[in-house]
């Protein structure tokens, strides 16, 4: 979980890793292989699944058209397909309409799916919860969590810290473009101190 | 995996009639103009011979006009160097044309046809290569600068048009269509010249082609979403700047075709003839909504039927009837007919 103030570099972070910005300096190592330097579709074919803040939704195409796209082997798998519809009932029922008429819950849960249609080695997920609805953040708080028991790995930004902790082990926390602190999230969730130190204000509780 | 349903039931909330037609309002604007023109033009069988050369005008343009649309929608391009392609492939459709004298000259349609389709395979061939090091070596240098990109492209125009003079000289070249393409025939009293039908026919193929792709392959999908955002595309794992490379050469390759065709239509060609077309690629790019193929089809028609119509109403309103037709057009729908949605940048 990447956590940290507006403007700490949680996004450029992201961003950088994903190929879509280029590093003035350091590494970005995915399993020991260095992939600065790359373009940002042989990025994403090493496997790395992207969720951009903004979701990157496809307005003028369909929801089937935007699952289809993101499916690199050729079509979605039907179980994966299953599981999909299974955590976000909202995408079968606008299957065949123009992603550009969902609701912003539902863009948002159509932007997680397309990550999900297939497995990747890491997905970097930024903010799924800006502007949602606590319905609609639960049902993506229930979908994420299933993906990180299926044992993928995500690298998470996110304000909403009842998502963050029920969602994160690992914490970076973030500040003017460097990690100022790691650690897990069972330290961080249980000192509100620490948290005020480090974020620079009280963190809500569940 | 939990299968509760969530506590957010979708909802469909259906939109009023009026609102659900509106995205297709523009799609009526053909059969709207043909049936005003049909009112205001006295005799059928000229609205008739009218109607079809409108259609094939439009068609032509739509040829040529395809590509170009496609390269401004997905790489934010302005291509003013798109006339070199139209001239280029009519010059050498019109070449290998002249060398099948023998083929154009003989009373078989299928002879004929050969001819034309050795001509296109050529002219399209000979313009995709050139766009294919068009893109390399002048547009790529000066993505993301419009004002850069107008000045390459306008002097790689020049350099291209220049070319032509080299290698045809400075002269324009006479062409005669094939022998079974010449000449009308009637219909319903209306004399409708063979050419024309023929260039609908064509035009038609082609965007029907263009649909089929865009619309039902894998590729034609990464192009419609890379026309919207094409940083995403990148971030899913599809290299953007090969399909635009791809986009850029079939681009050029369909002017090459249009070229060709306009060749035949106009029986005489000349090396800024792509250039003095350009005007009417560039209201039918803009009133068809800049990335659209479906716009720009419905745009292309448009501008042929009131180009036509015009000219036989009230010659002088012709000189400023398109011109008159985009700006209708834009106060009407600002962004075009058939506006693509694109990711802000």
């Amino acid at each position: 979980m990447l956590l940290g103030r507006n403007g700490a570099g949680k996004t450029t972070t992201l961003r950088t890793i994903m190929g879509l910005w280029q590093p003035h300096a350091g590494e970005i190592l995915l399993d020991g292989a260095h992939i600065q330097g790359l373009n940002p579709a042989q990025i994403a074919r090493r496997g790395i699944g992207f969720v951009p803040e903004d979701m990157g939704i496809f307005s003028d195409l369909t929801v089937e058209e935007n699952i289809r796209l993101a499916a690199l082997s050729g079509q979605p798998i039907p179980e994966r397909l299953e599981w999909i519809f299974a955590a976000f009932p909202a995408l079968r029922t606008f299957w065949h309409s123009p992603a550009g008429t969902l609701s912003g819950g539902q863009k948002q849960m159509l932007s997680v799916a397309r990550a999900m249609i297939e497995d990747r080695e890491l997905y970097l997920i930024d903010e799924p919860s800006k502007g949602l609805a606590p319905a609609i953040v639960a049902t993506l708080a229930r979908a994420l969590k299933d993906l990180k028991e299926r044992g993928a790995s995500i690298l998470m930004v996110e304000q909403n810290f009842s998502l963050a902790r029920a969602l994160g082990d690992h914490v970076a926390v973030m500040d003017d473009g460097r990690i100022t602190w790691t650690g897990t999230m069972a330290d961080l969730a249980g000192d509100t101190t620490l948290q005020e130190r480090l974020m620079g204000l009280k963190m809500e509780s569940a | 995996m939990s299968n509760t349903a969530p506590s957010h039931a979708p909802t469909i909330t259906r939109l009023p009639l009026a609102e659900r037609l509106k995205p297709w309002l523009p799609v009526l604007l053909v059969p709207v103009l043909i049936l005003l023109g049909f009112l205001a033009i006295p005799a059928t069988s000229s609205w008739l011979t009218l109607t079809v050369s409108g259609l094939a005008m439009g068609m032509m343009i739509f040829v040529i006009a395809s590509g170009m649309t496609l390269v401004f929608g997905l790489m934010d391009v302005i291509n003013f160097g798109h006339g070199a392609f139209i001239s280029f492939g009519a010059f050498v459709g019109t070449s290998v044309l002249l060398a099948l004298g023998a083929m154009t000259g003989a009373p078989s349609l299928l002879l004929n046809l050969l001819a034309v389709a050795g001509a296109v395979l050529a002219a399209m061939v000979v313009t995709g290569g050139m766009g294919w090091a068009f893109e390399r070596v002048i547009v790529r240098p000066v993505y993301g600068s419009h004002l850069k990109q107008i000045l390459v492209t306008m002097g790689g125009l020049i350099v291209a048009e220049q070319l032509i003079y080299v290698i045809w000289g400075g002269h324009e070249i006479v062409i005669a269509r094939p022998e079974t393409l010449k000449g009308a025939f009637t219909f319903a009293g209306a004399a409708l010249e063979k050419y024309r039908v023929l260039a609908v026919a064509v035009g038609l193929a082609v965007f029907l082609a263009l649909r089929l792709v865009l619309r039902r392959t894998k590729l034609g999908l990464i192009v419609r979403a890379g026309v919207e955002n094409p940083e995403m595309v990148q971030a899913m794992g599809y290299n953007i700047t090969r399909v635009f490379v791809g986009v850029f050469v079939a681009g050029s390759a369909l002017a090459g075709l249009g070229g060709v065709m306009w060749a035949l239509y106009q029986e005489v060609i000349t090396a800024p003839m792509g250039n003095e077309i350009m005007i009417l690629v560039f209201i039918v790019v803009i009133i068809g909504g800049l990335g659209s193929v479906e716009g720009c089809f419905i745009g292309a028609l448009t501008v042929g039927l009131v180009q036509n119509y015009a000219a036989f109403l009230e010659p002088k309103l012709a000189l400023i009837s398109n011109i008159a037709l985009m700006v209708a057009i834009l106060m009407w729908r600002p962004m075009g007919m058939v506006p693509v949605v694109k990711a802000k940048g």
